[in-house]
């Protein structure tokens, strides 16, 4: 989080202010505006309130895990028209006029319908890719609303009315100064609860899916759980806006609910910042505010009445995306020199359980003559390797001779057009990437691939994902602080061990390409497997750095486990390693000990053409 | 139900559907090409069906001056970055000279005596270069953008222009005539002139862009850049110049499509947008990349609209839109890798 801040805060610089000093003093305000400002205003900020709690759920959906949504709005109106039929309908059956009977019940029923349907829709449209998602979003957010304005049972277009207070412990709130309080604690809440999520095991998982998650996949994250989280997360928000919504206003009409407000949702996480869950509060303020201003003067100046704000609106929001992608948060936290939190870490918390690691010399992998054709060209032809604990293999070959290809398949990214790949004994052919982590393989990627906001000790404790258990709602409540601590402590050990503990709180983005590459090692070693999959460590480290790495990859294999590792510097890999195998045309071609292999006859015509 | 009201409905679903197949395609073509999802197809559409009612009733068609503020702003913009003369030169013709010229000729003209040809000329001289002006202004300067970011910029053009749009047509709606009154009888069917007119529109602008795609160099170069941006970039085509020239073509065919529409269904500022998405969910049924597919779902998309609206008319664009959730579903049960998006 708050990127931008922490490339401007020197830690601890005298200047800065105290974080829970900022946040007390916007609580302070926060409490006093319905005692000192007028009437009107309550009422503009009760409407901010409930759009900060729709776009807060956007920041989390859109802006940390890039997916979009501008159907919102209906799920605003689920919350808002479950509360409305069950309090307003007359001659329900006996169980729902119980639930009728009260708001609160009302709550609970709408929020459960509310993630019945986004489960429903999440899993029909959430593993499509990209764009499908936000069209499909339209879809249904006109199906929707079209549903609502058509039910007879509903009210039609006329809505429906009457709709009572919410009471809370025998206190009705019927004002909108008595309502800002209900209105704002709902918005705390979730920020609350929100930010507290991202600062967890899932909602690492939840930042990897915005470009990572290939490899969140292969650390063992479940991909699209985490998606479907997040969608029902977003969803539920939403229908807690409506369900305020509704008795805020005591009466409802289809129109809060169409697409255009959903769009308007979108816009407001943008403006904000849709990475930032305050930039939501900061959207929402702004665009409510500016409707409400627009929708005063704009009137006056084209001589007609009309949406015409949505004019500005569109226009504004292109200005924001072509200039500031960031939204306004950033603009805004600059102005407040708040000092950033630097995460503890707690040496004395419990080690995590490691599993115990096969004994020496039993092999760990092992590949039978796997094929993979694409088309008519046959990238791996009958490769056929073994690795085994308490050994280095190297897996060398010219460029294009398939090496890739094959690390693929060995690691459940691709499947193999036939062969097999035994992981201990087990074949794990065409099993997922994330089943195959979770079995005790680990690897690094040749094109890095790292979150690059996030700090390197927090990418680090991705590979830890599968070693924890806490699900959301501990996180959400801070519940799951003990396995956090255990989580990061693993980290931070795993961090040091390859000699990164100077960089431990910096920005991934911000080290040096071969740095990258050992933070994957890092956090490969982070999953505690007993096999290695190494793809070109060394590519980009300077002679002391590659020095220093050999080191520790003849530690670990003294610890007994296996690595695999392709990589091109020959004096690397030859000094390191136990035995090469070496691959051209996507064949093998030879085998051997370092030694044999720098004389072997075939190698030596395929590096140098011919001697 | 008997027989005739099923040809009826079918008749009605068959002409909205070739509509909506001609929007698909240029759906599909602007993702190909540039990967804007191009929400705002159907302002073009209602511009070019409104303009057309302006010019019938003989008033002076307000899109006009929308074109040249735009020409104004997208001159803005070419000014700002202008790489040379020539280029600015060029841009001045386009963007200010043109808009101001086609302003003087329509206010020299006495619009009410004009023949049906010439209005629907008119109104493509107005509408249509719209469309690269749009590309230029929102588009271009991100056109590296990731595809959401380009989606979200596509649906705030969409407002603004919607909201544009009230301004200049108000809230009132408008039907143009049919191109041809003529009615034909075939056994006890009525087939309606602007019908097959609506049909043989719809089949001459396929072949014609098929034709364009296949065998002209800008079609080839448009094609090239849908495969590989960097590839066709290299071969010296202008990824902008191909941009541009995807949004005229859409633009083109948003306004054939609004003159098309309006004689069938009273069309208002904001009626673009429910039509253009009709053609949305037939171009995801052809995954926005196959044409024929697009095609085929467009039909099927006008054909489910005009029975559902017999059966069930308050529900029909519920239906509509809901049938996308089985197409996606289709979709997402096909597509099962792990996918990096950006």
């Amino acid at each position: 989080m708050n990127a931008n801040t922490q490339t401007r805060a020197a830690p601890g610089a005298p200047s800065r202010l105290s974080p829970k000093l900022v946040l007390g003093v916007f609580l302070v305000l926060l409490a006093a505006a319905p005692l000192v400002l007028p009437e009107f205003y309550v009422t503009l900020l009760n409407y901010v309130g409930l759009s900060a709690l729709v776009a807060l759920g956007l920041v989390l959906l859109t802006g940390v895990g890039g997916l979009t949504s501008f159907g919102q709005a209906a799920f605003v109106g689920l919350g808002g028209y479950t509360t409305a039929w069950l309090t307003t309908a007359q001659d329900l059956p006996g169980w729902l006029a119980f639930i009728g009977s009260s708001p609160w019940f009302t709550l609970v029923a709408g929020l459960v319908i509310t993630a019945t349907v986004a489960v429903i829709l999440g899993s029909v449209t959430l593993k499509l890719s990209g764009h499908f998602l936000p069209l499909g979003t339209m879809a249904w957010g006109i199906s929707l609303y079209f549903l609502f304005g058509n039910m007879e049972f509903l009210g039609g277009h006329g809505g429906l009315s009457g709709i009572p207070p919410v009471s809370l412990f025998g206190y009705e709130l019927v004002n909108n100064g008595q309502f800002y309080y209900l209105v704002w604690c709902f918005v705390l809440a979730a920020l609350f609860t929100t930010r507290n999520l991202l600062d967890s095991r899932e909602g690492r998982a939840i930042r990897a899916l915005k470009g990572g998650m290939v490899m969140a996949e292969s650390m063992g994250v479940d991909t699209s759980r985490a998606r479907m989280v997040i969608f029902v997360i977003a969803a539920l928000h939403a229908c807690a806006a409506g369900w305020l919504y509704a008795h805020l206003q005591r009466f409802v009409n289809p129109t809060p609910f169409g697409l255009h407000i959903g769009i308007e949702y979108l816009f407001m996480a943008v403006v904000g910042g849709a990475g930032q869950v305050w930039g939501a509060l900061v959207g929402a303020g702004v665009i409510t505010v500016l409707k409400q201003w627009l929708q005063d003067i704009l009137p006056k100046v084209f001589g007609s009445a009309g949406n015409f704000e949505v004019i500005i609106f569109g226009v504004m929001m292109v200005i924001v995306l072509q200039r500031a992608r960031d939204g306004l948060w950033p603009l805004i936290a600059g102005l407040v020199p708040v000092r950033e939190a630097q995460k503890t870490i707690d040496p004395a918390a419990t080690p995590l359980v490691k599993k115990p690691q096969p004994p020496m010399g039993e092999t760990i992998l092992e590949a039978k003559d796997v094929t993979r054709k694409f088309g008519g060209l046959v990238a791996n032809n009958n490769m056929s390797l073994s690795v085994k604990a308490g050994e280095i293999l190297a897996l060398i070959g010219p460029n294009g001779a398939g090496k890739s290809t094959m690390f693929n398949q060995l690691s459940g990214v691709d499947t193999p057009t036939s062969g097999d790949v035994l992981f201990r004994g087990k074949s794990v052919a065409g099993h997922s990437s994330r089943e195959i982590a979770g079995l005790g393989m680990s690897r690094t990627f040749q094109h890095v691939r790292l979150l690059p906001k996030m700090t390197v000790l927090e990418n680090v404790a991705i590979g830890a994902h599968r070693r924890g258990s806490k699900g959301v709602l501990p996180a959400a409540w801070r519940l799951d602080r003990d396995e956090e601590a255990r989580l990061l402590r693993e980290a931070a050990v795993q961090v040091e061990r390859v000699g990164l503990k100077d960089f431990m709180f910096a920005e991934a983005g911000s080290l040096a390409l071969g740095q990258q590459r050992i933070l994957e090692i890092a956090r490969a070693l982070c999953s505690d497997p007993c096999l290695l999959l190494l793809d070109e460590p060394a590519a980009g480290l300077r002679l002391k750095e590659k020095q220093a790495l050999a080191e520790l990859l003849r530690r670990l294999k003294s610890e007994g486990m296996a690595v695999l590792i392709v990589e091109h510097d020959m004096d690397f890999v030859m000094s390191l390693v136990d035995r090469v195998v070496v691959m051209e045309f996507g064949e093998k071609i030879a085998e051997g000990l370092p030694a044999e292999i720098q004389s072997n006859p075939a190698v030596l015509e395929a590096y140098l053409g011919g001697v | 139900m008997d027989a005739e009201i099923i040809a009826m409905l079918g008749q009605d679903g068959v002409t909205n559907g070739a509509i909506y197949a001609l929007l698909a395609l240029a759906l599909v073509l602007v993702f190909a090409v540039t990967r804007v999802i191009f929400i705002p197809q159907g302002e073009f559409l209602a511009w070019g069906a409104l303009t057309m009612a302006a010019l019938e009733s003989g008033h002076f068609p307000a899109t006009v001056w929308l074109l040249v503020g735009c020409g104004v702003l997208t001159l803005a913009v070419d000014g700002f970055s202008a790489t040379g003369r020539r280029s600015i030169g060029r841009s001045l013709l386009w963007n200010l000279a043109y808009p101001l010229a086609l302003a003087g000729l329509l206010w020299g003209l006495s619009l009410a005596e004009l023949p049906t040809a010439a209005r629907v000329l008119i109104a493509l001289a107005i509408v249509v270069p719209m469309g690269p002006m749009l590309y230029r202004v929102a588009f271009q300067p991100v056109a590296e953008a990731p595809v959401l970011v380009l989606l979200i910029i596509s649906v705030a053009v969409h407002l603004a222009m919607v909201g544009l749009g009230l301004l200049i047509f108000g809230p009132e709606g408008s039907r143009t005539q049919p191109f041809s009154e003529a009615q034909f009888e075939l056994g006890s069917l009525m087939i309606g002139g602007h019908t097959l007119v609506v049909l043989a529109a719809s089949v001459v602008l396929i072949v014609a862009l098929y034709l364009f795609f296949d065998r002209t160099l800008y079609g080839k170069a448009l094609r090239a850049t849908a495969i590989n941006r960097n590839g066709a970039r290299l071969m010296g085509i202008s990824p902008a110049l191909a941009g541009r020239l995807t949004f005229f073509l859409a633009a083109v065919i948003g306004v054939l499509s609004g003159l098309l529409v309006a004689p069938i269904t009273t069309i208002y500022y904001d009626s673009g947008f429910l039509i253009g998405l009709k053609g949305f969910v037939a171009a995801i049924i052809g995954g926005l990349a196959s044409y024929p597919l697009a095609a085929g779902g467009a039909i099927l998309v006008g054909l489910l609209e005009s029975f559902s609206s017999f059966w069930a008319s308050a529900f029909k664009d519920v239906i509509v839109f809901t049938l996308i959730i089985p197409v996606l579903m289709w979709r997402s049960l096909t597509s099962h890798h792990v996918e990096e998006e950006e």
